[in-house]
């Protein structure tokens, strides 16, 4: 008789849809179907027990791969980690907040810069949060609450495909009885995109000045006059849409990689920041970043808690964190060759990198953790496989309003193979074994020259 | 002479390239979903393109093959999309204007009719030969 499992976390994007319902089959070992998920996450549970190895894979001089053991590769890991003079370890898109912790002493112990993908995505959204605060609310509120929705350079019609009906467009909240008939969508995308199809306005910003737009509507709603076009937009569109804006009871700012991966980076969001503080003089308005990840937000709040900063952490002087982005951030780490050893866990950043600190990067050690061969382990020295977060491992995930859940695991990991909590946490062990080695082969210091007091 | 024009890129996400990455990044759903470029028509018209024809895209940081196609989703003449993901990331320059952030949208690309003979490349391909520990084809 197949097992159905309710409410199962989606290990796919932010939103973090957690009314799923698994059929498992009889002995728990396979995933026989899947409710209430999009397509993405979908495939995710079915393609679970697919293309999956069961033991770390070394590579040979010949350029193929041997598998070893679990201890091995632990061992191999941790003589890198030990070796590098400044290893870098970067991911965490797709693993649990227990995975990052672990992973966090690690990377105290080594001496090394921990990342995670939003160095590459909504890093610079957490630069303009520094700097102008974060007006924020749950997706819950927005949900019951929210007469109007802007989403600016954001497209959760592909991204995030279940975003608008859990929480923002469709459903039918606490004051929001009438559902989408009762709000207004204003889309701002440089292309007509499906999320455009749906909205009551879609205005087309030239790409790159989403700024001067931004400008223009602070502009408009503090009562002056505007150019007849901003940034490829009309004077009217704008005006209109800074009126449905005013008027709302309240609304929610959606944003994008439009703002962070455009010109302008982190000013896009800081001055989407500021519209939205101008808008809470006339009604209430919140804003949101769209995290990409189902679990991205974690590290954001396990190592703030951990070291006091959310991503970009140089600990290569251990307990005291640094961190600066342009200097300790993957990229510019990897295209000015300051890191001598990389760990890829729970991403793939030989997809997802641009090419050239890729080639960087991979001039030293490069070790891959994941569950499915990827880009990342397909040029590694050593691919670790672990079970995946949310199908074979519980644990904890942040959605992208900060909210923390628990997800559950509905199958087991192929026999023998371990999460990435379990990895790390011996990984650190061997570093300790590591450590104590070196101290008991290095000779003690003599006792300092001069004469104690009281002597 | 093989006509040339410059386009802005924007790379950015698509549910087929979401399916893609959990099917696995070398199958041929992520092979179909991230090998393509959309256009405007315009352009598609002064490049002299036939629906589904391959082009080189190239950028300040190197060039890739794609094959062009006619996206669901419009753009304004001169605005070019990749989506996000090994295709993409052969051109996105790693410029980061000092927040970490690479420059994945709103980059100058010239965009041309391949050569005779050229292909669009697979990902391992790709990111193998990068790195230079491609073998060839198993």
């Amino acid at each position: 008789m197949a097992k159905k499992i309710e409410n199962v976390g989606c290990p796919f994007c932010g939103v973090c849809c957690d009314d799923l319902v698994v059929t498992v089959s009889d002995d728990g070992k396979k995933i026989l179907e899947v409710e209430n998920a999009c397509i993405i996450g979908s495939t995710v549970f079915h393609r679970a027990m697919e293309d999956r190895h069961a033991l770390p894979r070394l590579r040979q001089p010949d350029g193929t791969f041997k598998e070893i053991s679990y201890d091995e590769a632990i061992d191999y890991t941790a003589k890198v980690l030990h070796n590098a003079k400044k290893p870098l370890i970067y991911g965490f898109g797709s693993t649990n907040c227990e995975g990052m912790a672990a992973a966090a002493k690690v990377a105290e112990k080594a001496g090394a810069v921990l990342d995670n993908c939003a160095s590459i995505c909504h890093g610079s959204s957490f630069l303009a949060i520094f700097d102008n605060g974060y007006p924020s609310c749950t997706l819950g509120e927005t949900k019951n609450r929210a007469d109007v929705i802007v989403y600016w350079g954001a497209n959760p019609s592909h991204a995030h495909p279940r975003h608008m009906s859990r929480y923002s467009i469709f459903p039918r909240g606490f004051f929001t009885g009438k559902g989408h008939k009762g709000r207004k969508i204003i889309v701002i995308d440089p292309r007509h995109t499906d999320t455009a199809q749906v909205a009551d306005i879609h205005l087309q910003v030239q790409q790159g000045h989403d700024y001067d737009l931004f400008d223009a509507f602070r502009t408009v709603l503090r009562g002056h006059d505007i150019p007849d076009v901003v940034a490829g937009v009309k004077k009217e569109q704008i005006v209109e849409a800074v009126d449905i804006m005013k008027k709302a009871r309240f609304g929610t700012i959606f944003y994008g990689m439009g703002l962070c991966h455009s010109d302008g980076r982190n000013h896009n969001v800081d001055i989407a920041i500021s519209l939205t503080r101008d808008l809470n003089d006339f009604t209430k308005w919140t804003i949101m970043a769209m995290r990409g990840h189902y679990n991205i937000t974690g590290p954001g709040a396990v190592w703030s808690w951990q070291y006091g900063f959310p991503y970009c952490l140089d600990l290569t002087k251990r307990d005291i964190a640094h961190m600066n982005p342009g200097e300790t951030s993957s990229v510019d780490l990897a295209m000015r060759d300051e890191v001598d050893a990389f760990i890829n866990i729970g991403t793939d950043a030989a997809a997802h990198f641009p090419i050239e600190p890729v080639k960087h990067l991979r001039k030293h050690p490069w070790i891959a953790i994941d569950p499915h061969p990827n880009m990342a382990t397909e040029i590694s020295d050593l691919h670790i496989p672990v079970g995946i977060v949310g199908v074979e491992v519980p644990g904890i995930v942040y959605r992208m309003d900060n909210v923390p859940i628990q997800y559950r695991k509905v199958i087991d990991p192929p026999e023998g193979v371990i999460s990435d909590e379990e990895l790390f946490e011996r990984i650190h062990l061997r570093l300790c074994e590591l450590e104590a080695e070196d101290a008991v082969n290095v000779p003690a210091k003599a006792a300092p020259e001069g004469v104690r007091a009281g002597e | 002479m093989a006509k040339k024009i410059t386009l802005n890129m924007i790379t950015q996400r698509s549910v087929e390239e979401g399916v893609g990455i959990v099917k696995g990044k070398m199958t041929p759903d992520y092979f179909e979903a991230c090998s393509i470029i959309e256009m405007h028509d315009d352009d598609v018209r002064a490049l002299g393109l036939v629906p589904n024809q391959l082009v080189r895209v190239t950028s300040e940081c190197g060039s890739v093959v794609v094959k062009s196609i006619r996206g669901r989703q419009a753009l304004y003449p001169g605005l070019a999309f990749i989506p996000q993901g090994v295709y993409a990331n052969q051109i996105v320059p790693a410029r980061t204007q000092a927040t970490g952030e690479p420059q994945y949208s709103g980059f100058p690309v010239t965009v041309e009719p391949v050569a005779p003979g050229e292909r669009r490349k697979s990902t391992l391909e790709l990111v193998q030969s990068a790195v230079g520990m491609w073998k060839g084809d198993q």
